[in-house]
C-alpha cells in the first residue's frame, strides 16, 4: 500500500506503508544511530515527533522484549529508507512491521530518507504528516501546517507514569536488558542499597535499570508530584530524567526543581529534558535548536579531564550557557557545535547532563555518570 | 596536547612487493602518512621495495629508498640518514615484522629511535597469538579455547584438547598464510607440519573451531589521551572459517541489535588498551554465536589494514592520516575532518548507505589449487560497491569484479558449473564447501526453489543476507515475465532501485541494453549521485565524493570547469594490478597542471586511486559502460566541457573505449581505432607487414583443423591463446599436434571474432619490453629499453628485467629504437605505448603492442626519475614532447632491476614453473652500480634470499646441459658444494666438475626433496624436463618453495644468480636514495 509524507513548507514524498494503516502528524526529526531503532522507537523522548532513521536498513534484527525503554512505542511516526521483512537475531520476537501494527504507528518506507534529512538539516526540523492510501499531499501538507508547534506544549503530561511506583516491582515487567551489555559490571556499586527520588518526565528504562546495577532502589514520581513527596521518601538522592518537548512549558516542573536546588537537599542528578528543567530552575534560558542531536555518534568534552566521550544524544532544545548564573558551572561542550552537554552546581551536589549515560541506543563512554552520582550520594 | 616537538625525521617502512594478503591498501595508507607527516614539517625518509607505488614517487618522501625490506638494508638505511623515530603501522605485517627485527637487534636502541604508532611490547602482544589470548584472559575477553606448539608432538597434544575440526594459526604471518582447519588428524599433521615451517618463529596455534559463527571486524583508533573511536563496523557475508579477506563483507554491520554491537565496542576499548596500541588504528575482529550471543575475540592487528583501507573508502574517514597525526602526539579532537570541516576527528562515522566488499580470485591461473576457502586468504584483490540499500551494492560490487560471463548471478546460458547437469549434491557440496563460486552456487540454488533455511543450514549465511538475496532472484523472477516492452514503469524503477544494471535487464529478455537504457531514459530514470560525508547529511559535506544510486536527489553539482574522466583499473588480478592505479593517479596528477578538473571513476577500495584527496572529484562506481556513460551525462550537466582518458587503467578502460567514443564521448589521447588497430591481430599483422616490421609468423583458427594446418605452415613448437587477453590468461606454447588438439578441445569460448591466436614460438629468444611516449606532432621519446632475464616465453610480468640493457649488442638496440618510433607514429600513439621484442638470430621480433600504460611505467619511471604516465597525461591534454622538454630518450644512472613474487605458498600442489601465462601477484626493483649487485638486491626483495656458500641442486634437461656447465663451474669456483641427478652429475663429472649424485624422487630416499626438507640444500637449478621424464621434478620445485630455498628454473636466471652471488660475496651491499641516483650522488656519500 502506498503511504506519502508531507512537510509544513509543502514538499512531499511518496513511498510505502511500513506500519499501521492511517494518519499520523507530528514534528519530522532525524536521527543518525545505525542501530538502536527500537530503542529509539520506544523513547518517550519522542513522543509527538515522527522520526527518520538516516541508517538505510531498518528492521533486520526485529524487536526483543530486552531492547525497550518504554511499555511502547512512543513516536508519533516512523520513517524507513528499506525496512526488513524477516527479524534475524537470536533474541527477536517478531518482526518490526508487526510491532508497528500492533502498536498502531503509522510509518512510511522507500523514501529519500537523505533528501529529506538535507532538507531538515538546512530549513530545519519541519511539522509534517504521514497518512497511507491515496491522499492529496496538497491537502497533508496544509494538515501539517495546523498541527501545534513542539515550542511551549507540554508533552510530559503524556508520558509521565499516572502514580508513584517502586521501580524494582515494574523492573521484571519491564523487560531486564542483560547488563552484560555494559562491557564491564559497573565499576563500583553501593556499599548499600542506596534510595533515589526520581521525576519521571518520561524516563528511559535504561536509566533506570542502570541506576539499579549500580545499586539504587529507585522511587519513581509522576513529573507534578510536589517536591515535598520526593523528599518525604527520605531519599540519598534525586534524579530528573529525560522527557519529551519543550522544557520551558513545565512550569510546574521547573518550580518543583526549583524548590528542591534552593531546599538543602540531597544530591541531584539530571539527563536531558532533566538537565533543561534544572537549567531553568537554577535561573538559566532554554532555546531550540535547529534541527538538535539525535543519535550515537556526538563527541562531547569534560573541560575539567579534556577527556572526548562518544555520546548517545536526543534533545531538540539546549541550555544558553550566558543565561546561567555564577553558581553553576558548564562542565561538558558538544564538541559539533559547542552548546552546553552538561552543569554542575559549585556549592551544591547538583549537576546535570544534556545527553544519555544511559545509551541505549549508543556508545557507553558516559556510564562514568552514574558512578559519580553515586559517590556524592554516598559523601553524605 | 599539541604534537611532541621531539621528533623531526621519520622513517616510514612500506610493505614490499604485492602479495596475496598485502596489496595496494599498504601504498594508499603509506601515501596517506607521507603526505601527513610532511604536512605536519616533518622529514620522511621512506623505504620500500616495491617501485610501482606512488609512495615511492620521489616528491613524496625527502628520501626515498627502494631498497630489500630486510633489517640489514633497513640498518644501513638508519645509520645513514638517522632518523628520530620509526613509523612501522602502515606498511603492513611487513613492516611490523621489520621493526621488531629492528628492535631485537638493537638497531633502535643504539641509535636511541623510538617506535611511534605501536610499541614492541604492543606489536607482540597482538601479533605472538599466545600473549595475545592471555592478554584477553586477562581483562575477561572470551577466546576460543586454544594451545601453542612449537613442535609437532605438542600440536598433537593440543588437538586432543580442542578436539576436531580444528584451526590452525601460525605466528606473524600475513593474511594466515599456513594456516589452515584441519577435520582429521592427517589433515592435521600436515598443516601443522606446515604452519611450524612458514611461521618464522615455528610456532603455532591450535584452536577451536568456531566456523558458523558470524564474523566482524571493527575499525578503532585511539589517542595518547586514550579517547577512543570506532570508525566502521564490518560484518562479514561469509560466516567464520572463511578468511576475511575471501569473504563477502558489508558495512557498517546490518544484523547486529545495539546492545550487541554495543558490547562488542566495549569490548573492543578494552582491547586496544590492553593491548597497549598508544596511537593509531587497529583492527579487532570478533565471532559471535548466532544461536546465543556470545561473543569471542578473534585477533587483532594493531595497524592500519586492508579492512582499514576499506574502512576509510566505506566512511570518508581516512584512518591512515589520522594514524599519522596521532603517532605525534595530537589528540582526535584536535584535528579537523576534512569532509565536514567544521566538526573535529574524534566522533563515530554514521553512514547512511550500504557498502558491499566482494574477493576477486585468479584460481583460473592456477589450475591445480585448491579453491575450497579457509582461513588463508587466496584473493588478489577486491572490489567496493556503494549503494543505498543492501541489494543494489550487492549488485553492483559483483559486476564491479568484471568477471564477464562468468560474473553474472542470472545466467542465461549455463556458466562454469553447467548448471543444468548440476545434479542436488554436487550444488549441496558447492554450497557446504566455501569457494570462489559459492554466491554463484547460492543463486543457482535459490533459482531451483531452495529455501532460506536450507541455504542458512548449508552456508550458515545470516538469513538476512540469503533473504535479500532471494528478494534479488525474486525480483530477477518478475522482471522476466512478459514481454520488456510491456515492462511497467514501476517494475523498472524497482529494479535499477534494487540495484540491477541495463545488461542484466537486457538480458532478461535478450534484448539489447541499449534498448533498455533508452527506456530508462523515456521514464526519466537516471542516477543520482549521493555524497559520502562522515555524518549521514548531519554537517554539510565540502568533499565531492559520490555513489550512484537511484532516488530522488541528486548531489553531485557539477562545476563549470572543463573536465577529465579518469577511468580506474577496477579489482586488482595477476595482470592487472598497482602499476596501473599509480599511471591513474598520475594521470590525476598530469591532468591537473593542465588545467582540467580531474575526475576519478574506480572501484578498487585499495587504491590511491580512490582516495579522496587523490582527484579533484570521485565516483566510486564500477567500470561499465553503463555506470561510466551515467557519471560522463552527469558532469556534462554542470556545463563545463567533459572528455575522457582510458589509457592508464590497462585493460579494464580500454576495452570500454569503443562504446564510449561512439556515445560521443571524446576520447584524449592515441584514438580507439588505434588501440583497435593495435588489439585486432589481423589488422596489427598487415600494419607491421607495410612497415616492414618483423613478428613472428602467425595465424588464427576457430578449429582443431584449421589450427593444426596453421601450425603445420607456422612450424613447431607455437604459442597459442585466445584472442583478448590480458597477462597471458589461457597461453600455452605446445610442441606438437597432439598437444594442439588437447588445446583447441579445452580452449575457452572460441568464436569467429575471437579465434585462437597461433604464433611460432622463438626458442630461447632474449625479450624486451620498452614503454615509450609519443606526442600528436610524431615525437617518441623511449623511456627505457628493459631487457628480460628469462627467455621469451615466460611472460614478461613473470620474468626479472633489467634497465640498462647489459647482453645486448648496440646494433639491436638502434633497431628497437628505430621499429619503436615507426610503430608509435603508424599507430598515431598519444600518450604511452609498450612493445614487446623478442631477439632470435639477429632478427628483432615484435611480440605485441599495448597502445596503453604498461606494468612496467612505474618501474621505468622510478629508474630514469621521470614519471612517465603524467607526461602522457600531459601529451594527451595537448602539450607536446618537446614543450615538456623531453627530446633525448631516457637514461638511467646506475643498474634497475625488476623481479616478480610469485603465490606459490598459498597453493600448495601447483607447478612453480614459469611460462607465458602471468602467475606473479608484484614485483620489487633492485637498484645498485653493478647488474650482481642489483639483481642480488632483487632477489632479496622478493624474498629468495640467494645463499653465498652451501651446496646447489642442479637438474637440468638435455638441451640445457651445456648451458649448465660454465654456470656449474662458476659455482665450484666460489666453493660451493654441488649435487645433482644422475644423468646431470655424469655430464658434470665428464667435464671435470666434481658433483655429489642425489637420489630423484622416485628413486629411493634420501631423496633430493628429502634433502631440501632437510635445509641440506641452499639453491635449486632445475629446468623443466619435460614430458619424456618420469622424475617428479614438480615435488622438487615444490619442496624448495615450501622450504623457502631459492629455486631458479631457466638457465639466464641461474647465471645472472652466480653474478648476483659473486657481487653479494665481493661487496658489502650499500643503500642509496632515488633522489641520490637522480642526482648522480656516489653510494655511501
Ligand atoms: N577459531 C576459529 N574458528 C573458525 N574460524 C576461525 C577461527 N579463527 C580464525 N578463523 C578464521 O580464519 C580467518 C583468519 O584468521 P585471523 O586470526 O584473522 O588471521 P589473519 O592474521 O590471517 O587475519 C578469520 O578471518 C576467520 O574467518
Ligand atoms: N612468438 C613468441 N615466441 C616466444 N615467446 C612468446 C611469443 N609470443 C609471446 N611470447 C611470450 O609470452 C608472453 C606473453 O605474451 P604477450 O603477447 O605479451 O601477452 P600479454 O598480452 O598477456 O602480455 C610474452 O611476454 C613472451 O614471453
Ligand atoms: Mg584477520
Ligand atoms: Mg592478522
Amino acid at each position: 500500500m502506498n503511504a506519502t509524507l508531507a512537510l509544513e513548507d509543502g514538499s512531499w514524498y511518496r513511498g510505502v506503508a511500513a506500519g499501521a494503516h492511517g494518519e499520523t502528524a507530528g514534528e519530522v526529526v532525524f536521527n543518525t544511530s545505525m542501530t538502536g531503532y527500537q530503542e529509539v522507537l520506544t523513547d518517550p523522548s519522542y513522543s509527538g515527533q515522527i522520526v527518520t532513521m538516516t541508517a538505510p536498513q531498518i528492521g533486520n534484527y526485529g524487536v526483543a522484549p530486552g531492547d525497550a525503554e518504554s511499555q511502547a512505542p512512543r513516536v508519533a511516526g516512523f520513517i524507513m529508507r528499506e525496512e526488513s521483512p524477516v527479524a534475524s537475531n537470536w533474541r527477536a520476537e517478531g518482526t518490526l512491521r508487526d510491532y508497528l501494527i500492533a502498536h498502531n504507528i503509522v510509518a512510511i518506507a522507500d523514501i529519500d530518507t537523505r533528501a529529506l534529512t538535507r532538507v531538515l538539516r538546512t530549513a530545519g526540523v519541519m511539522r509534517g504528516v504521514i497518512a497511507t492510501g491515496q491522499v492529496d499531499p496538497d491537502e497533508l501538507a496544509e494538515k501539517a501546517r495546523a498541527i501545534p508547534t513542539i515550542e511551549g506544549s507540554d508533552l510530559v503530561r503524556g508520558v509521565t507514569c499516572e502514580r508513584s511506583y517502586a521501580w524494582r516491582d515494574r523492573a521484571p515487567t519491564a523487560g531486564n536488558a542483560d547488563h552484560a551489555e555494559f562491557g564491564l559490571p559497573p565499576a563500583r556499586r553501593a556499599s548499600r542499597r542506596l534510595c533515589v527520588a526520581a521525576y519521571d518526565f518520561g524516563v528511559k528504562w535504561n536509566i533506570l535499570r542502570r541506576l539499579d546495577a549500580y545499586g539504587c532502589d529507585v522511587q519513581v514520581f509522576p513529573a507534578d508530584a510536589p517536591a515535598a513527596d520526593l523528599l518525604a521518601a527520605g531519599p540519598d538522592g534525586i534524579f530528573l530524567s529525560n522527557g519529551p518537548g519543550d522544557p520551558a512549558a513545565l512550569t510546574y516542573a521547573i518550580d518543583n526543581v526549583r524548590e528542591l536546588v534552593n531546599a538543602d537537599t540531597p544530591p541531584m542528578f539530571g539527563i536531558c529534558l532533566g538537565h533543561q528543567i534544572l537549567g531553568l530552575a537554577v535561573g538559566g534560558q532554554t532555546f531550540k535548536l535547529k534541527f538538535g542531536h539525535r543519535g550515537a555518534n556526538h563527541p562531547v568534552k569534560e573541560l575539567s579531564s579534556g577527556k572526548v566521550e562518544i555520546t548517545s544524544q536526543n534533545h531538540g532544545f539546549a541550555v544558553d550557557p550566558n543565561s546561567l548564573p555564577a553558581d553553576v558551572r558548564v562542565t561538558h561542550l558538544n564538541l559539533y557545535d559547542g552548546t552546553v552537554e552538561g552543569f554542575r552546581h559549585t556549592t551544591r551536589p547538583i549537576f546535570s547532563v544534556q545527553y544519555h549515560p544511559e545509551a541505549s541506543p549508543g556508545p557507553h563512554d558516559a556510564d562514568y555518570l552514574f558512578q559519580r552520582f553515586l559517590e556524592s550520594m554516598e559523601k553524605r | 596536547m599539541p604534537k611532541r616537538t621531539d621528533i623531526k625525521r621519520v622513517l616510514v617502512i612500506g610493505s614490499g612487493p604485492i602479495v596475496i594478503g598485502q596489496a595496494c591498501e599498504f601504498d594508499y595508507s603509506g601515501t596517506q602518512a607521507c603526505k601527513a607527516l610532511r604536512a605536519e614539517g616533518l622529514e620522511v625518509v621512506l623505504v620500500n621495495s616495491n617501485p610501482a607505488t606512488i609512495m615511492t614517487d620521489p616528491e613524496m618522501a625527502d628520501r626515498t629508498y627502494v631498497e630489500p625490506l630486510t633489517p640489514e638494508m633497513a640498518e644501513a638505511i638508519i645509520e645513514k640518514e638517522r632518523p628520530d623515530a620509526v613509523l612501522p603501522t602502515v606498511g603492513g605485517q611487513t613492516a611490523l615484522n621489520l621493526a621488531v627485527a629492528l628492535a631485537e637487534r638493537g638497531t633502535l636502541a643504539k641509535r636511541g629511535i623510538r617506535l611511534i604508532g605501536a610499541s614492541i611490547e604492543a606489536i607482540k602482544v597482538a601479533e605472538d597469538r599466545l600473549l595475545f589470548r592471555d592478554a584477553m584472559r586477562e581483562i575477561g575477553i572470551e577466546v576460543p579455547t586454544s594451545g601453542i606448539a612449537k613442535t609437532l608432538d605438542q600440536a598433537l597434544s593440543v588437538v586432543d584438547e580442542v578436539g576436531f575440526p580444528a584451526i590452525i594459526r601460525p605466528s606473524f604471518t600475513l593474511g594466515g598464510v599456513g594456516g589452515g582447519i584441519a577435520y582429521n588428524i592427517e589433515e592435521f599433521r600436515e598443516l601443522a607440519g606446515r604452519g611450524l615451517d612458514l611461521s618464522p618463529v615455528h610456532e603455532i596455534l591450535v584452536e577451536e573451531s568456531v566456523i558458523g559463527w558470524k564474523e566482524f571486524e571493527l575499525e578503532v583508533m585511539r589517542d595518547v589521551a586514550d579517547n577512543f573511536v570506532v570508525i566502521c563496523s564490518i560484518e562479514n557475508v561469509d560466516p567464520m572459517g572463511v578468511h576475511t579477506g575471501d569473504s563477502v563483507t558489508v558495512a557498517p554491520a546490518l544484523t547486529l541489535t545495539d546492545k550487541e554491537y554495543q558490547r562488542m565496542r566495549d569490548m573492543a576499548r578494552r582491547i586496544i588498551r590492553r593491548v597497549g596500541v598508544e596511537t593509531g588504528g587497529s583492527n579487532i575482529q570478533f565471532a559471535i554465536d548466532p544461536e546465543s550471543g556470545r561473543i569471542v575475540a578473534i585477533e587483532m592487528n594493531p595497524r592500519v589494514s586492508r579492512s582499514s583501507a576499506l574502512a576509510s573508502k566505506a566512511t570518508g574517514f581516512p584512518i591512515a592520516k589520522i594514524a599519522a597525526k596521532l603517532a605525534l602526539g595530537y589528540h582526535l579532537d584536535e584535528i579537523p575532518n576534512d569532509i565536514t570541516r567544521l566538526t573535529p576527528a574524534s566522533f563515530e562515522p554514521t553512514i547512511d548507505y550500504v557498502v558491499v566488499k566482494f574477493p576477486r580470485w585468479n584460481f583460473e591461473k592456477f589450475p591445480q589449487a585448491d579453491r575450497t576457502l579457509t582461513t588463508q586468504m587466496k584473493s588478489v584483490g577486491e572490489a567496493m560497491a556503494i549503494g543505498r540499500t543492501f541489494k543494489e551494492a550487492f549488485l553492483k560490487a559483483v559486476r564491479s569484479l568484471e568477471l564477464g560471463k562468468f560474473g553474472s548471478l542470472f545466467p542465461t546460458a549455463p556458466d562454469d558449473a553447467s548448471d543444468d547437469a548440476e545434479d542436488e549434491t554436487a550444488l549441496r557440496k558447492r554450497l557446504l564447501v566455501p569457494n570462489d563460486r559459492r554466491m554463484w552456487a547460492l543463486f543457482r540454488a535459490l533459482r531451483r526453489g531452495w529455501t532460506v533455511e536450507t541455504l542458512n543450514e548449508l552456508t550458515r549465511i545470516d538469513p538476512w543476507f540469503l533473504q535479500q538475496f532471494a528478494e534479488i532472484e525474486a525480483l530477477r523472477r518478475m522482471a522476466a515475465l512478459g514481454e520488456f516492452r510491456a515492462m511497467s514503469p514501476d517494475l523498472l524503477r524497482t529494479l535499477k532501485r534494487a540495484g540491477f544494471s541495463d545488461a542484466e535487464i537486457a538480458a532478461v529478455h535478450g534484448v539489447g541494453e541499449d534498448l533498455v537504457r533508452q527506456r530508462r531514459m523515456e521514464e526519466g530514470l537516471v542516477t543520482a549521485y549521493k555524497r559520502i560525508d562522515t555524518c549521514a547529511a548531519e554537517f554539510e559535506s565540502f568533499t565531492p565524493y559520490m555513489y550512484g544510486t537511484y532516488e530522488q536527489a541528486c548531489e553531485a553539482d557539477p562545476t563549470l570547469h572543463k573536465k577529465v574522466v579518469i577511468l580506474g583499473s577496477g579489482p586488482n588480478r595477476i595482470g592487472q594490478g598497482i602499476e596501473f592505479d599509480y599511471c591513474c593517479c598520475h594521470a590525476v596528477f598530469g591532468f591537473r597542471e593542465e588545467g582540467f578538473e580531474t575526475v576519478m571513476v574506480n572501484c578498487n577500495p585499495e587504491t590511491v586511486s580512490t582516495d579522496y584527496d587523490t582527484a579533484d572529484r570521485l565516483y566510486f562506481e564500477p567500470l561499465t559502460f553503463e555506470d561510466v556513460m551515467a557519471i560522463i551525462e552527469r558532469e556534462r550537466s554542470g556545463g563545463g566541457s567533459v572528455s575522457c582518458v582510458v589509457q592508464f587503467g590497462g585493460q579494464t578502460p580500454l576495452k570500454l573505449a569503443l562504446a564510449l567514443q561512439e556515445a560521443g564521448v571524446q576520447i584524449l589521447g592515441t584514438s580507439p581505432d588505434s588501440i583497435d588497430l593495435a588489439e585486432d591481430r589481423r589488422r596489427f599483422s598487415q600494419l607491421l607487414w607495410d612497415l616492414g616490421v618483423p613478428q613472428p609468423s602467425s595465424g588464427t583458427a576457430i578449429s582443431r583443423e584449421e589450427a593444426r594446418e596453421a601450425a603445420e605452415r607456422i612450424g613447431y613448437p607455437v604459442v597459442v591463446r585466445p584472442s583478448y587477453v590480458l597477462g597471458g590468461r589461457g597461453m600455452a606454447i605446445v610442441f606438437d599436434a597432439g598437444a594442439l588438439d588437447r588445446y583447441m578441445i579445452g580452449a575457452v569460448d572460441v568464436s569467429h571474432d575471437r579465434p585462437v591466436l597461433i604464433d611460432r614460438f622463438l626458442e630461447d629468444a632474449f625479450e624486451f619490453d620498452v614503454d615509450a611516449v609519443a606526442d600528436a606532432s610524431g615525437a617518441v621519446v623511449i623511456g627505457g629499453i628493459m631487457e628480460h632475464i628469462e627467455e621469451a616465453g615466460i611472460h614478461s610480468g613473470d620474468s626479472s628485467c633489467v634497465v640498462p640493457p647489459f647482453m645486448v649488442a648496440e646494433r639491436h638496440l638502434v633497431t628497437i629504437r628505430d621499429y619503436t618510433r615507426r610503430i608509435a607514429r603508424a599507430l598515431k600513439v598519444v600518450g604511452l605505448m609498450n612493445i614487446q621484442y623478442a631477439i632470435k638470430d639477429d632478427t628483432v621480433y615484435v611480440l605485441e603492442v599495448n597502445p596503453r600504460s604498461s606494468r612496467t611505467v612505474p618501474y621505468i619511471s622510478k629508474a630514469t626519475g621521470v614519471p612517465l604516465a603524467k607526461i602522457a597525461a600531459r601529451i594527451s591534454a595537448g602539450k607536446t614532447l618537446a614543450e615538456l622538454g623531453l627530446v633525448e630518450d631516457l637514461e638511467v644512472h646506475g643498474v634497475f632491476v625488476k623481479s616478480p613474487v610469485f603465490p606459490w605458498v598459498r597453493f600448495p600442489g601447483v607447478d612453480t614453473i614459469l611460462g607465458p601465462e602471468m602467475k606473479s601477484t608484484g614485483e620489487v626493483m633492485g637498484c645498485a652500480e653493478n647488474f650482481g649487485a642489483a639483481f642480488g638486491k632483487a632477489m632479496m626483495g622478493a624474498a629468495q634470499r640467494l645463499p653465498e656458500t652451501g651446496c646447489v641442486f642442479i637438474s637440468v634437461n638435455n638441451s640445457d646441459k651445456q648451458t649448465v656447465l660454465p654456470i656449474a663451474r662458476d659455482l665450484a669456483q666460489l666453493g660451493f658444494a654441488l649435487t645433482a641427478t644422475r644423468g646431470t652429475a655424469a655430464f658434470l663429472r665428464a667435464h671435470g666438475i666434481d658433483v655429489d649424485v642425489v637420489y630423484k624422487v622416485n628413486e629411493g630416499r634420501p631423496n633430493v626433496a628429502d634433502q631440501i626438507v632437510n635445509k641440506k640444500i641452499d639453491l635449486v637449478i632445475n629446468t623443466p624436463l619435460g614430458r619424456d621424464s618420469f622424475f617428479d621434478d614438480r615435488s622438487v620445485r615444490r619442496a624448495a618453495t615450501m622450504a623457502q630455498v631459492p629455486c631458479i628454473t631457466t638457465l639466464t636466471g641461474a647465471s645472472a644468480a652466480v653474478s648476483a652471488i659473486k657481487a653479494l660475496r665481493s661487496q658489502t651491499l650499500t643503500v642509496r636514495s632515488l633522489q641520490d641516483y637522480y642526482a648522480g650522488v656516489e653510494a655511501g656519500a
